[in-house]
């Protein structure tokens, strides 16, 4: 091979490099391992970690994975593949880009969805930014304070460097109606941070008249049972697929969504796939509107993404594919009936407080504290759980999935009664 | 490949269901919180779904299939043991305590030390979850620098005319306006068309060390002290990093702020995009900002970072030195066998990849279909029409992990497609031909969007 080439040495190759900046001696780093010792290293590593029995969210979802995803999406066809840039031999993930996207269209009640996003929170940085696209040389967005506080971190960080006047509010109707913002967009949760659904009554129709998009942000899991972002008329739905059965996984890889009205198609961001045919009128499908992107249109693009989390949109298809109408409304069911149970026990413990009483909820809810948030968090993860986290405003939240069985929350009650809080 | 022509939604039969969960006969209270509209999922059996899936897969090419020479996204085998391990930290909350995830610390830590060993950088951020990702965090660390100064005047970043399309856009994103250098006829940037664009407003540089052309930037070293002396600083967009995996290292040519694609580099798979990571390494002046920028929800993507960590393991310190130059190795073997029959603009030592500008005798056959022919043979096709410097663009990266034997059956065929552009071009211009469809209407994709069932 070198002969071919004409030089003598590997080092040959490397002869435009100015000499002072090739590495000398060896790295710091260990030696090679067989794959046998890789996997006593990582077994170790897991082993320092304590698994808990889950009862958090707050935007991780400890629901449970069908064996049959992790075996189709671990297909090396689907696995080992890059983006579909040659469609004849990518029709596989084209395909499963094309059902994903419409079935975030089914879950949202929007018309048109992209290929994925990063995670819900990066979906929801890149709805703001759509909604200053979308109405030109407005600039102000508000968000809720009744976001997730990952989304509204990353709503600053985007916010902080592209300029975007970024207004945090808990009364974002109020907010909206005084009228003095050129306002470009209104961010809200569809459940809140504490598991509370909101109502957007009247919301949708205000944000127009004052010349702004509504965007929703929704966990697509319980969007099966709750109202829509269609329904309450907002433009754009964003959301963190890692409720549709993606693990845990200490945070990632997870898969964000994003989906809004045809009106506004042409300024999504990312990846968006099209049906068409080829010369024999066979159905065909391909990567398509690319006019928006960052190859074509550099630094003019609706953004600057390039790949997204395409392996986790085929996991959340194959789950909702598995799951059905009937699998989702029973897991909601499921889920409902698990947390009003655990939601009723604790109050009874005399240890919290309901000020949200009324208030509607799936599987996440929050109560007032009337014992030592500290020591109640010590005690649940000495008897091995992991729950009653702690809100900025002094609430706790616990999360309740259809993993968890009712021997399982009777023992957490239990910790709960008989810890000296 | 055979073609399959199903969506999972033609599938759907009323009743039929995949899911396995206990019954439930708590009914949803009444309440106007509720979706009025009904979820229309598919209604399938499980073998319905495992079918469906399982046909869409088989008409899919991975780095399973074959040889997948697409330039500038390092499509390097993906070991196996790397997706074992990943299950056993499955079950992690990403706000779980600290002093139960110690083991997760653990591997972030080493994952910390390895990158900044290997790159010359002093820490990194884990946080951004893809290449572009990277580059935004990066800038906004280059802007977070110049405001602790009080240097609120740097708006202004500076990108080759070669640079991937993310630099600019990344810019765009984190509010930069964008300065384009130009190139030479030798495909290096212009040290003397970038000085008089150097000043107080510049805050900083982009580049990507080798460059898209696949050559070595070896000016680096004075646009480095030119840049710095303004009192900019330099990016190194690491999707080129893999060439100089084991050789050189960007902290010492000068760079500031970096990031990694360690779906190239290291190894993880690309899943048809992504999931990937692009974690950035900083120098130690810029070390108190990398927390700063927020850009995702949690911790980045662990389950991308324990792969990439397995990679590093497994390669170890004897090893790292060999992946650069066999990449450098394999991708000049090709380009030295090629250049009698494709044209070749610059002819130089190139790293893990180069540009070919279309057929030497195109005899009216694009690059388009000199790719589409390749699927034929049961190759992936090359990056096309990138960079945007030649119209004909072909741009070939091999990678260190193919044989000797299958870089010279695709030299065979891109010679034999070489001898049917002279004898029968038609042949071209249809293809291809083997595969499960064939050339699609994209003008009418765009014209008419059908992007839902």
């Amino acid at each position: 091979m070198l002969r071919r080439i004409g030089v003598k040495s590997l080092d040959d190759l490397y002869s435009d490099v100015p000499v002072e900046f090739i590495h000398k001696g060896e790295y710091d780093l260990p030696e090679a391992k067989s794959e046998e010792e890789v996997r006593a290293w990582f077994k170790d590593f897991a082993s320092r970690n304590t698994e808990l029995t889950v009862f958090a969210g707050a935007g991780a979802y400890d629901h449970y994975t069908p064996s049959v995803i992790p075996y189709i999406t671990s297909r090396s066809e689907f696995l080992t593949a890059y983006t579909p840039y040659q469609c004849e031999i990518s029709q596989g993930t084209l395909r499963y880009i094309f059902e994903w996207q419409s079935m975030i269209c089914r879950l949202t009640g929007l018309d048109v969805a992209n290929a994925s996003m990063y995670d819900g929170p990066t979906a929801a940085a890149e709805a703001m930014r759509m909604c200053v696209a979308c109405t030109r040389k407005r600039n102000t967005v508000v968000a809720s304070s009744a976001l997730l506080p990952n989304v509204l971190d990353t709503l600053r960080t985007y916010a902080r460097y592209s300029g975007i006047n970024l207004v945090e509010t808990w009364e974002v109707q109020e907010a909206v109606a005084e009228g003095t913002l050129d306002l470009a967009g209104v961010i809200v949760p569809s459940i809140d941070k504490y598991g509370f659904i909101e109502s957007h009554l009247g919301l949708a129709g205000l944000v127009h008249e004052m010349g702004g998009l509504l965007v929703e942000y929704c966990d697509p899991s319980a969007l099966a049972v709750v109202k829509t972002p269609a329904e309450w008329g907002a433009d754009i739905a964003v959301g963190d697929g890692q409720s549709l059965g993606i693990p845990l996984c200490y945070g990632g890889p997870y898969v964000g969504f994003m989906a809004c009205r045809n009106e506004w198609m042409r300024k999504l961001p990312g990846r968006i796939v099209g049906q068409t045919a080829d010369a024999e009128g066979r159905r065909a499908f391909v990567l398509t509107l690319q006019a928006r992107e960052q190859h074509i249109r550099r630094e003019k693009a609706t953004s600057n993404i390039c790949s997204n989390e395409s392996l986790m949109a085929l996991w959340c298809t194959v789950y909702l594919s598995l799951m059905g109408p009937e699998g989702m409304r029973r897991l909601n069911g499921i889920c409902y009936s698990n947390a009003h149970y655990l939601h009723d026990q604790l109050l009874a413990t005399g240890k919290f407080r309901d000020p949200f009483e009324g208030r509607e909820f799936l599987k996440e809810f929050a109560l007032q504290p009337l014992c030592d948030v500290r020591k109640l968090q010590q005690a649940l993860l000495e008897a091995g759980f992991f729950g009653a986290l702690e809100t900025e405003e002094g609430y706790v939240t616990f999360c309740v999935t259809e993993r968890r069985t009712r021997e399982e929350i009777d023992s957490l009650v239990k910790v709960v009664k008989e810890a000296a809080l | 490949m055979k073609y399959y022509d199903k969506l999972i939604f033609e599938l759907s039969r009323k009743g039929r269901t995949a899911f396995s969960l206990p019954e439930c006969n708590t009914e949803l209270p009444a309440s106007t919180l509720w979706r009025a509209t009904p979820l229309n999922l598919p209604e399938v059996s499980e073998p319905d779904v495992v079918r469906h899936y399982t046909n869409l897969s088989q008409m899919n090419f991975g780095v399973d299939t074959g040889f997948y020479p697409l330039g500038s996204c390092t499509m390097k085998y993906n070991p196996k043991i790397n997706e074992e391990i990943v299950s056993q930290f499955n079950s992690l909350h990403p706000l779980q305590p600290e002093e139960t995830v110690k083991g997760v610390k653990a591997v972030y830590d080493f994952m910390d030390k390895a990158l900044a060993e290997i790159t010359g950088m002093k820490h990194f951020t884990f946080l951004p979850c893809a290449g572009a990702h990277g580059e935004l965090t990066g800038l906004m660390l280059m802007r977070e620098y110049h405001f602790s100064r009080g240097d609120m005047a740097r708006t202004k970043v500076i990108v080759p005319d070669s640079a991937h399309g993310t630099n600019p856009a990344s810019a765009a994103v984190c509010g930069l306006d964008i300065v384009v250098v130009k190139s030479k006829e030798n495909g290096l940037v212009d040290v003397e068309d970038l000085k008089p664009l150097l000043g107080p407003d510049i805050a900083g540089i982009m580049m990507t060390n080798p460059n898209t052309l696949g050559l070595f930037e070896r000016d680096i070293k004075e646009i480095a002290e030119l840049v710095h002396e303004c009192g900019g600083l330099l990016y190194y967009d690491g999707a080129n990093m893999n060439p100089l995996l084991g050789v050189v290292r960007p902290g010492d040519m000068g760079f500031d702020i970096m990031h990694l694609n360690l779906h190239k580099t290291f190894s993880t798979p690309h899943g048809g995009g992504g999931p990937g990571s692009g974690p950035v390494g900083v120098a130690e002046k810029l070390v108190p900002f990398l927390n700063i920028p927020k850009v995702s929800g949690f911790h980045g993507n662990f389950g991308i970072i324990l792969r990439a960590c397995a990679y590093i393991l497994a390669l170890g310190r004897e090893n790292v030195k060999m992946a650069g130059p066999l990449a450098t190795l394999s991708a000049n073997y090709i380009k030295e066998s090629l250049k009698d029959c494709y044209r070749l603009p610059i002819a130089a030592v190139c790293k893990h990849e180069f540009v070919f500008d279309g057929l030497a005798e195109p005899n009216g056959v694009s690059t388009l279909d000199v790719a589409k022919r390749l699927l034929d043979y049961g190759f992936h096709a090359p990056t096309i029409y990138f960079p945007l410097l030649f119209h004909q663009a072909i741009m070939i990266e091999p990678t260190e992990t193919e044989s000797l034997e299958t870089l010279d059956a695709f030299i065979e065929v891109m010679r034999a497609i070489a001898r049917e552009a002279a004898e029968d071009p038609e042949l071209l211009h249809s293809a291809p031909h083997n595969t499960p469809i064939g050339r699609p209407d994209e003008t009418m994709a765009a014209r008419q969007p059908v992007l839902k069932y």
